[in-house]
């Protein structure tokens, strides 16, 4: 219960100062939508998918998981900022539940995701993406639980390197060789073996692979719940890990 | 209110491939009474940040033991978080809110009711004079005024002790002397005040006790009165002519309040006494009794930099 509302507390006051600065929503669609507009048409051919249609199918769902996953890991920087204001430090000597400082942040960046995601669909569907609406809910629950474990974790970085030049260059190089592992912008079909073995490894290959099925339309596919326990398992680790970063922080 | 037995913390840093453990502070044993302000002086790097943060449930000490308001720092610090109001050195407001918005927030993070936080914060900006700029965002505030929002938020939830550090670094003259009389007032109120400073005349002016630290320790402790009286006593400097002064010292040098008397060069006396306010009376009375004409009188009191030269060797305005 105290949980629950210092957590509202939290989010309702990240997202009014989110709703401030309403550009984020242009800048964190502008990207996703260039690679729909410029990147997507190479892919038809490129798939040998036997329409337009078909090839939004396999990259729309691997954008919107990229879309989580940078989201999520490039959060920590308005943390550090927070961190220098002393934001934190004045949220740290009230009772305030720590475990509800990191989830109110998190939350905020699910939904701030999900409305992305919501508009990048969208703008599929005039590109004659189809979907059932029952496998996108299901789609998106998995991209709000990659972005609250990417989140967390770039929090829970965030509070153990208290500074932008580390956290830079920290999440670049995660980010990369998880984003080629997954096969987020071409599927891992056409790897060679070793490179679909080391993707195995790569949770979020799972969870591409589990989303690309929900957009096909083929919730019997197993990738779909092993994609979403996978990831919901990390989601909860990672959110354990980093609420433990906020209660032991210095300044 | 506060009571530390050797509170204890160091901190580890990495120079190079050698790990060096650096004492910030080492067995700190304070008592802070009810509804006073008690001040920490000392220069910077002396610990003085560091027993603070320790004290509001920040770091955790690495030793000793502590109850504040009546709740065990070590057993139970989410009581203490809710008994006492902390101010950081460095700020604590986010530029694209408001006063009001931060205020509102943080009575709520204290578990208080929207209603209420509301009021409070009505009443919290009109006690700190802020009503004008509630609405606008802090990064708009002067200094004065953002410290002002800062102190506000550290008291939102009627704390019985409020930690400040370092309330007054980096204002204009005016703003710190605003700044002394919001401290009174909180004072006032019933509420206990423990500040950190590294100003003299603001340990003097303002604190009603204070503790000198310096290297991770409380070298000296008592009323700024107490602690200058404690090193030298005082000075009365009498000014005669030279004619009257023999006569005078051979009056005065039998009083008892006057530990040591010496004459100047050029006529006039020094007399070492305890306390010049109560000695002054007894001097004029006696050299008045005696028909000597009194050229002037004057006190000399050592500051609280003697205090600090004296413990610890060196002037605080150097170190």
């Amino acid at each position: 219960m105290k949980l629950a509302r210092d957590t509202w507390l939290i989010f309702q006051r990240q997202i009014q100062l989110l709703l401030r600065n309403p550009v984020w929503v242009f800048v964190g669609v502008f990207q996703p939508v260039m690679y729909l507009l410029l990147f997507a048409p190479l892919l038809k051919p490129a798939l040998r998918a036997s329409s337009q249609a078909e090839a939004y199918k396999i990259f729309v769902p691997g954008l919107l998981v990229l879309l989580a996953i940078f989201g999520g890991l490039f959060q920590g920087f308005g943390l550090i900022a927070e961190l220098r204001a002393g934001v934190i430090e004045r949220s740290r000597v009230t009772p305030v539940s720590r475990l509800a400082l990191l989830l109110g942040r998190s939350l905020r960046d699910v939904v701030s995701l999900v409305v992305q995601a919501i508009i990048i669909t969208l703008l599929a569907l005039l590109f004659d993406l189809r979907v059932f609406i029952g496998y996108l809910l299901l789609a998106y629950l998995m991209l709000a639980l990659i972005a609250l474990m990417t989140s967390a974790v770039s929090y829970g970085v965030a509070l153990k390197v208290k500074s932008e030049d580390a956290l830079a260059p920290l999440m670049n190089t995660v980010a990369q060789p998880v984003l080629l592992l997954s096969g987020i912008l071409l599927p891992l079909t056409f790897a060679p073996g070793w490179l679909q073995g080391v993707a195995k490894w790569n949770p979020f290959s799972w969870a591409v692979e589990g989303t690309r099925a929900l957009f096909a339309g083929d919730l019997s596919n197993d990738r779909v719940w092993q994609g979403l326990t996978i990831i919901a398992v990390l989601a909860v680790a990672g959110v354990v890990w980093a609420a433990r970063q906020f209660a032991r922080s210095v300044r | 209110m506060i009571e530390t037995r050797g509170l204890r913390k160091s901190f580890r840093s990495r120079a190079g491939r050698e790990t060096k453990t650096v004492d910030a502070v080492r067995g700190v044993n304070l008592e802070v009474a009810e509804g006073e302000i008690f001040g920490f002086l000392g220069p910077n790097g002396a610990g003085k940040t560091t027993t603070l943060r320790m004290l509001a449930t920040l770091i955790e000490p690495d030793g000793g033991e502590a109850t504040i308001a009546g709740a065990d720092l070590r057993k139970d610090p989410a009581e203490v978080r809710r008994r006492i109001g902390y101010v950081a050195q460095g700020g604590s407001t986010w530029d694209e809110s408001t006063a009001r918005e931060e205020l509102v927030l943080q009575a709520r993070l204290y578990g208080i009711s929207k209603a209420e936080a509301h009021q409070r914060a009505v009443r919290a900006l009109e006690a700190f004079q802020l009503s004008e700029y509630a609405d606008r965002k802090c990064k708009t505030y002067s200094g004065g005024q953002r410290r002002r929002v800062e102190i506000a938020l550290g008291i939102i939830h009627e704390p019985k002790i409020v930690f400040l550090d370092e309330p007054t670094t980096g204002l204009d003259p005016q703003s710190r002397a605003h700044m002394w009389d919001e401290i009174r007032r909180l004072r006032a109120e019933g509420m206990t005040v423990f500040i950190t400073t590294h100003y003299l005349d603001e340990a003097d002016a303002l604190c009603d006790r204070i503790a000198i630290m310096d290297h991770g320790e409380v070298v000296a402790e008592g009323t700024p009165a107490e602690l200058k009286r404690e090193i030298s006593g005082e000075v009365v400097l009498v000014g005669l002519d030279a004619t009257a002064t023999p006569r005078a010292a051979e009056l005065l040098d039998t009083e008892a309040y006057v530990h040591k008397l010496e004459t100047a060069d050029e006529g006039g006396l020094r007399l070492y006494v305890d306390e010049g306010a109560t000695a002054i009376p007894q001097i004029l009375r006696r050299l008045d009794g005696a028909g000597l004409d009194l050229g002037s009188i004057e006190l000399h009191r050592p500051s609280l930099d003697d205090v600090f030269l004296t413990k610890t060797g060196r002037s605080l305005r150097e170190s």
